[in-house]
């Protein structure tokens, strides 16, 4: 899960590049500038989501 | 970029040599906010960091950083260029010295990586092991920092889309910082700072002393690195230096007042060490900007980053488990992710430069390209390299068990002077 969240942050950044790179300004420009943070967004809060399980589990193990 | 006069060197010269004083901050703020077992490890740590980062980008940094105006790679997409890497020769070779800003950058640039190296350690504090910290300073010097900082500082695309990053807010603060979350998921929490019921245990810094007297070091060197690239990086001219100074003051200042005020409410006593932090994360927000922010608009940031410093302090440590001893992720990489932002709402611009955007896309960028990879690259360490020291040397404490001395041997007979003979 940690992977994908990692992916999801990637993925966010590289449509934040295609905008730039393919948009000319404009409204559209900067909603796929946003799109792009908003699905970083979501592969950071997937990201700590996994450390969190990640600990609970060993936290289990522990007893 | 054309030759500066001689004041012009002077003063970026004399900024440079009192930039030195954060990084002296940093490492005291560091080994204040740990126990007293692994003070010495912090101190040596950010000393071995230190040197590590320098040699590792006289290396290979600065090739791929660079510096506006000199060799770089660059691609073409739809008739536009984009600057990706710098290419300059390693070793520094062919840096003309005289009045040069190139090798000007190249020493800022050096102290620069040298601050960010030593904020991860404060994250990764009392667990992470000293051949595991050299190895992953030396790929934040030699990679990650000199990549990003090429982008915002050497003329890269993100400086030309307009990102305006005066002191190293997201060079120097977000990639550490950042740096120190990706080291922290790796390494997991301190053994005993989490109860099996997920309760976070108070584990106190043991000199409180050290933590804000680094402070003060860390305000003059802070002035020294924004001044710096003040004039470095923004063009700004000797006489508006002065706006500079009192930005950075101003900014630390009003975020320490909060984080007092805030701890105080909630605690119903001011704590230290956050107060600390919202010193630290002041100083980081107002860096972005301090050039272009009129003193009123750095208030404001610094009020907002004392602020939020506090709340992602908790947030990190109660509900996501994140251990940070020294709170360096709160106040390096989210404070400089509001000073960057804060920079595109307050900061005073030319009309027509659409600095809010390249703001948002700087984030983006520290958030998409540079977490990630300082992951990636710290996970393929830790295959090779184990980051985590073993139970028994967490048990024992870093000073014994790395280097084999406490750093306050004293501690225990010293009492016997005060027993009656």
């Amino acid at each position: 899960m940690k992977t994908a969240g990692l992916l999801l942050l990637l993925s966010g950044w590289l449509l934040v590049l295609a905008a730039l790179a393919m948009l000319n300004g404009g409204v559209a420009r900067n909603a796929f500038v946003a799109a792009g943070v908003l699905v970083e967004l979501l592969g950071l809060v997937l990201t700590a989501r996994a450390h969190l399980s990640a600990h609970l589990n060993i936290r289990s193990e522990r007893g | 970029m054309t030759a500066f006069s001689d004041l012009q060197t002077a003063a970026v010269l004399f900024s440079l040599m009192i930039a030195p004083l954060a990084a002296a901050g940093l490492a005291l703020i560091n080994a204040g906010l740990g126990r007293s077992r692994n003070a010495a490890h912090a101190m040596m740590t950010s000393l071995t960091a230190i040197a590590v980062a320098s040699c590792a980008y006289f290396v290979l940094g600065h090739s791929f950083y660079g510096a506006a105006g000199e060799p770089a790679r660059v691609a073409m997409i739809r008739r536009q260029t984009w600057d990706w890497l710098g290419a300059m020769p390693p070793f520094f070779i062919g840096l003309p010295a005289a009045g040069s800003p190139a090798f000007l950058t190249a020493l800022m640039g050096t102290e620069s990586v040298a601050l960010a190296a030593l904020i991860p350690l404060g994250s990764g504090a009392e667990r992470w092991r000293l051949s595991s910290i050299c190895a992953s300073t030396a790929v934040l010097a030699g990679i990650t920092f000199p990549v990003f900082a090429h982008w915002s500082w050497a003329g890269g695309w993100l400086a030309k889309l307009g990102f305006v990053d005066t002191g190293g807010a997201a060079s120097i603060h977000a990639v550490g910082g950042l740096t120190g979350l990706a080291v922290v998921w790796l390494l997991g929490p301190r053994r005993g700072k989490y109860s099996s019921d997920g309760m976070p245990m108070a584990m106190p810094g043991h000199s409180v002393v050290f933590v804000l007297f680094g402070c003060m070091l860390a305000l003059a060197g802070w002035i020294g690195l924004n001044a710096a690239g003040a004039i470095l990086f923004a063009g700004v001219p000797l006489g508006q230096l002065a706006l500079v100074g009192v930005n950075t003051l101003l900014g630390a200042a009003s975020a320490a007042l909060v984080a007092a005020v805030v701890t105080k409410v909630r605690f119903g006593r001011p704590d230290a060490s956050l107060t600390a932090n919202g010193w630290v994360g002041g100083l980081v927000a107002v860096s972005a900007g301090c050039a272009f922010l009129p003193p009123a608009a750095a208030v404001l940031t610094g009020l907002l980053a004392g602020g939020l410093v506090t709340f992602s302090v908790e947030l990190l440590e109660l509900r996501l488990e994140v251990d940070d001893p020294a709170g360096s992720i709160s106040a390096h990489a989210v404070a400089a992710i509001w000073g960057l932002i804060a920079t595109g709402i307050l900061g005073r611009f030319p009309a027509g430069n659409d600095v809010m955007l390249a703001q948002v896309v700087g984030v983006a960028t520290l958030l998409g390209f540079v977490l990630p990879v300082a992951w990636g690259l710290n996970a393929l360490l830790d295959r090779f390299l184990p980051m985590r020291v073993s139970r028994e040397g967490e048990r024992q404490g870093m000073d014994l068990f790395e280097l084999g001395a406490g750093a306050y041997p004293d501690f225990v007979t010293h009492t016997d002077d005060f027993m009656p003979r």
